[in-house]
Order: C-alpha cells, then sequence, then structure tokens
C-alpha cells in the first residue's frame, strides 16, 4: 500500500492558549476510507482544516502525495477536495455555474463533460440550471460534494456528510463513497454514526481533546463492539438475582427493578429467548424490556478512559 | 500563477453583475439624473460658470468620482465580505492560489464594475450637458486608477469586517464626507482662505481635482501632485493588502 497522506506531529494552538490539536500523526494509505470519530471539540475539523489549508498549523508537517501543505501548496491542494460540514454556498448561484467556478479555482479549464458526468452521478444534472436557494437541504449537500469533486481530487474529506440527513441520503451518500473507493479516491470522513463508520470505513480512528487516541481496522474494531446489552425491567424489585439466572451473567441496577444483560450481537445464539423463558421460570413479572447499544464515539471514549462500554 | 483561478473569479463576481444588470445600469443612471436635476438645472442656473465652464458641466467629473469611488469600495468589500458570511471563504483557502491571485480576481471584478459605471454616468451626462475632454489619456488613466484604488480599499474593508455595519462605516463616515468636502460641487477657490488650507489635508480633493482637470484643464492643485497622491493611496493600499496577506490577519486562523 502506498501512503497518500501523512500527518506528523501536527499542533494547533490558538492566540488564547487553546491546544486544538496536541501532536497528532497519521498515516493514510491510497484508495482507503478512514472515519474519525470524536466529541464535539475533540479536533476533527481542526485537523481537516489544517490538512486542507483553512487553518495554518502552529508545528509539524503535513504531505499529500509527498507534497508538503506549506511548501508545495499548489501540488498539495490540487490533491484534495473537501465538503464541509456546513453548507456553505452562494444562495443566488446556479448549480451548474457552482460547481464549474470550484473547477477553475483549482486551476482547471471548464469541461463541461466531467462537469455533467459529476452532476449526473450526483443525481444534480436535472437542477443544473436551478439556484442554490431553490434546492433542497439534501441537495445542497450534493452540491458540495460536486464542488468538492470538480476537480478530480485523489483525497476526499468528508466533515459530517450526513448529520442531518434523512435515512435514503445516508444511504446514496454511503453509495456515492463506495463508488469514490472504486474509482481510487482515498476518502477521511468524520462522523457520528456508528453505522456509518460499519458500513463505508476501512479503519477507523479517534481524537479526542486534540490527540488521536487509536486507529484500528474496522473489523477489529467491530468484534470489539458487537455487544449489545438488553434491561429486563421488572414489575417488582428484587434484592438479588435468583440462582437460577446465575448462568446469564446478569447484572442488576441500583433499584433492583432491572436485570441487564450483555450479548453479542454477531454471535449465532444471543440467549435471549432462554434468559427469557428462565426469567418467566424464576416467577419474575416483566414489566418492560429494552435494548442499548452505545455509540462508536461512546465506547472510545470508555475504551481510552479505561471504562468498559 | 493560477490564472484559471483568477479567471474564475473575476468570471463569478461579474456573472452577480450581470445578475442585477438593471439595477447595476439603472441606478448610477436614475441618480445622475437627479443630480443633474437638482444642481444643474434648479440650483446650478443660479450659479455662475466656474471659471469659464457652466456648473452642470463643472460637476460631472466630481459627479463621476463620487459613484466610481462609493461602488468600488462596495463592490469589493462586498465580494470578499460575501464569501466570509456564507462561510463559501473555506473554498478560496482549500484552493491552489495565493493570496494575490485572490485580491487580483476580486479587486478586478470590482474595479470592471465601477469602470463600467463611470463610464455610464459620463455617457448620461452628455444628455444633460455639454462635456469636453482635454486631456482623454490623463482622465482615462485617473478613472481606472480611481476604480482600482478604492477596489483595494473596499477589499481591505471586506477583509476587516466581521459584520455588515462594519461595511458601510468607513464608506459612510469616512469616505462620503471626504467626497462631499473634496470639490465635488465646488472649486476650492470659492471657500474662505482658512478652509482651503484645511481642504488640501482632504485627500479626496487632488482625486477630484486632477480628474477634473483631464476634463476642463481646471485644478484646485496642480496636476502632479494629483497624480502622486493617486498613487501613493494606491501604494498605500497594496502594502496594507501586502500585510493581510503576509500574516492572514482575519482570514486564515
Amino acid at each position: 500500500m502506498t501512503t497518500i497522506l501523512s500527518i506528523r506531529d501536527l499542533r494547533k494552538s490558538y492566540a488564547d492558549g487553546f491546544e486544538a490539536l496536541k501532536g497528532v500523526s497519521l498515516d493514510i494509505e491510497q484508495g482507503e476510507i478512514l472515519a474519525l470519530l470524536g466529541p464535539n471539540g475533540a479536533g476533527k475539523t481542526t485537523l481537516i482544516s489544517t490538512v486542507c489549508g483553512i487553518t495554518t498549523p502552529t508545528s509539524g508537517t503535513v504531505t499529500v502525495g509527498g507534497h508538503d501543505i506549506q511548501t508545495e501548496f499548489r501540488a498539495a491542494r490540487r490533491m484534495i477536495g473537501l465538503v464541509p460540514q456546513e453548507i456553505a454556498l452562494e444562495p443566488f448561484e446556479k448549480v451548474w455555474n457552482t460547481v464549474r467556478f470550484s473547477r477553475g479555482l483549482f486551476g482547471y479549464s471548464s469541461d463541461n463533460a466531467r462537469i455533467e458526468e459529476i452532476l449526473r452521478k450526483l443525481s444534480l444534472w436535472d437542477k443544473r440550471k436551478n439556484a442554490i436557494k431553490e434546492l433542497s437541504g439534501g441537495m445542497k449537500r450534493r452540491v458540495l460534494i460536486a464542488k468538492a469533486l470538480a476537480h478530480e481530487p485523489r483525497v476526499l474529506f468528508l466533515d459530517e456528510p450526513t448529520a442531518g440527513v434523512d435515512v435514503e441520503l445516508r444511504k446514496d451518500m454511503w453509495e456515492i463513497v463506495a463508488e469514490l473507493k472504486q474509482a481510487g479516491v482515498t476518502i477521511i470522513l468524520t462522523t457520528h454514526y456508528i453505522e456509518e463508520a460499519e458500513a463505508i470505513a476501512d479503519r477507523v480512528g479517534v481524537i479526542d481533546k486534540g490527540e488521536l487516541r487509536l486507529v484500528q481496522d474496522k473489523d477489529t474494531l467491530m468484534a470489539q463492539m458487537g455487544k449489545k446489552q438488553i434491561e429486563v425491567m421488572l414489575t417488582d424489585p428484587i434484592q438479588a438475582i435468583p440462582e437460577s439466572l446465575t448462568a446469564h451473567n446478569l447484572t442488576l441496577n441500583g433499584n433492583g427493578d432491572a436485570l441487564v444483560y450483555t450479548y453479542d450481537t454477531h454471535a449465532d445464539r444471543t440467549g435471549i429467548t432462554t434468559l427469557l423463558n428462565d426469567v418467566a421460570q424464576a416467577g419474575l413479572v416483566l414489566r418492560d424490556v429494552q435494548t442499548r447499544q452505545s455509540s462508536l464515539e461512546e465506547i472510545f471514549v470508555n475504551l481510552v478512559s479505561g471504562e468498559s462500554p | 500563477m493560477n490564472w484559471s483561478a483568477v479567471a474564475a473569479i473575476y468570471r463569478f463576481e461579474m456573472a452577480r453583475f450581470f445578475r442585477t444588470l438593471a439595477q447595476s445600469f439603472l441606478s448610477p443612471v436614475l441618480s445622475t439624473s437627479l443630480y443633474f436635476v437638482v444642481f444643474g438645472t434648479a440650483i446650478g442656473s443660479r450659479i455662475q460658470e466656474v471659471e469659464g465652464v457652466s456648473y452642470g458641466a463643472f460637476i460631472v467629473p466630481g459627479l463621476i468620482m463620487l459613484s466610481v469611488v462609493m461602488l468600488a469600495i462596495s463592490n469589493a468589500s462586498f465580494g470578499i465580505y460575501f464569501p466570509k458570511f456564507l462561510g463559501t471563504i473555506y473554498e478560496l483557502l482549500s484552493a491552489p492560489i495565493n493570496f494575490i491571485e485572490i485580491v487580483i480576481g476580486y479587486v478586478g471584478a470590482a474595479a470592471t464594475k465601477s469602470l463600467f459605471v463611470g463610464l455610464v454616468i459620463l455617457v448620461t451626462a452628455t444628455f444633460f450637458v455639454d462635456i469636453r475632454i482635454e486631456h482623454p489619456f490623463a482622465m482615462a488613466a485617473f478613472l481606472i486608477l480611481s476604480c482600482l484604488s478604492f477596489s483595494l480599499l473596499g477589499f481591505i474593508i471586506g477583509i476587516w469586517a466581521s459584520n455588515f455595519e462594519q461595511m458601510s462605516l468607513v464608506p459612510q463616515l469616512v469616505v462620503t464626507p471626504l467626497i462631499f468636502l473634496g470639490g465635488t460641487f465646488y472649486s476650492i477657490s470659492m471657500l474662505p482662505p482658512v478652509w482651503q488650507t484645511i481642504t488640501l489635508f482632504n485627500p479626496v480633493v487632488y482625486l477630484i481635482s486632477g480628474f477634473r482637470w483631464s476634463f476642463y484643464g481646471l485644478a484646485d492643485v496642480p496636476i502632479g501632485f494629483s497624480l502622486l497622491a493617486i498613487l501613493a493611496f494606491t501604494g498605500i493600499c497594496l502594502a496594507l493588502i501586502g500585510w493581510i496577506f503576509k500574516t492572514g490577519w482575519r482570514i486564515r486562523s
């Protein structure tokens, strides 16, 4: 594998002393999809902004395709496409013109066939003559992607691409990302959605308080996070877990009115049916049953702080 | 140089101008016509000729400068402030372009727009008064330099401003008074001696005087001073923009 993006000891401090990035180092291989997770304010967007040239780093180096982002900024930036988190578009401009503008900005002549191809791929062809303000939120997000793809980047940054979009559009986005990967584009995305990382990422990185806590292969990660909890709520509280239920490794909550069972969603048999039968046979009356799965972000925050998920 | 990016910015900005062509074209025609009705006909008919030039014709260079300066500032400041306001500046900052190319694109478009409006006003004025241009090359040079230098100033204001109120602060509180007190509607020889001296500290006096000289050969200050003043002003604006470029002030965190 060839490293296409190399980040070394990247730091960013602001005038007020706040350290948004505390020495991040990361290598991204050509053609892979990396999902970057972290709570709000963790430094995800600062990391992306610094690599893309929007924010100037305090120290450290970043190379894209071997080009330093500061000394060879033109060559480096030509390789990068950015889809920002916020929908930032000129409302009165037409879809076609705004994509053509982006292409020109990156030093390419207006290639009608290429722009048409991008717009068709993103289902924007019918909207090409529409002003941006006439489009729905989902369509605007597609326009942002079209703009980012206008100069045929080798590395694409997607900052929260599916935040606030409906399920259908999210699935469409995943398909677009899959197609881009097929075309050899390296993708780095930030997300809060466990399904998103699971569906499209090859590797997952966790950033917290400006530090990259870990980067792991998705499959390894999924094995750790395929755990789910079922909470069996009881009508009458109990003092202790009945002996007949000890085989299930249950825990009793503080009030004594709920039993918590942890199981592996990827296992052939989850043991839920047996558990519920045994609970009934133990003479306990069920008030409610609910399942809970920790978010990927939560799991990682717990992992890095040494708590169990 | 990434000329493709410069062209893209220029074209994008000009497209905004052409989208509102009626407004861009009719507004200066209407306001100029109003100035001529009020100052040229109603009031001007009661004012004597100024050094052999009818009052209506005398105010034409000042009126052109008034509109050109204000439009250059507003176009350039709006051009760069709007992407900051909308957030679309991310694209400029992440593109393979440097600040000089950004300035050429935005300032070039703003200067073109104000030059166009200046010419529209000049043509409109010919319908109301007899105009002669004694030094056409000097007239073109003053007009183009004014469009460029005040577009540079507008660009600086657009970078500096963090809200719409600040955008209009400099044009309204500084530039408009300087233009009105800079001899747009009068020759400074009409003022009492003390005010004549004070007025010489107003840089716009040199601009309007030089521009008027290119029309009628009349000048409040020597033409060389006017040329130096506009060149110095352009130089100051370029130096400020150079500093902004170097530090990334108000653009890049």
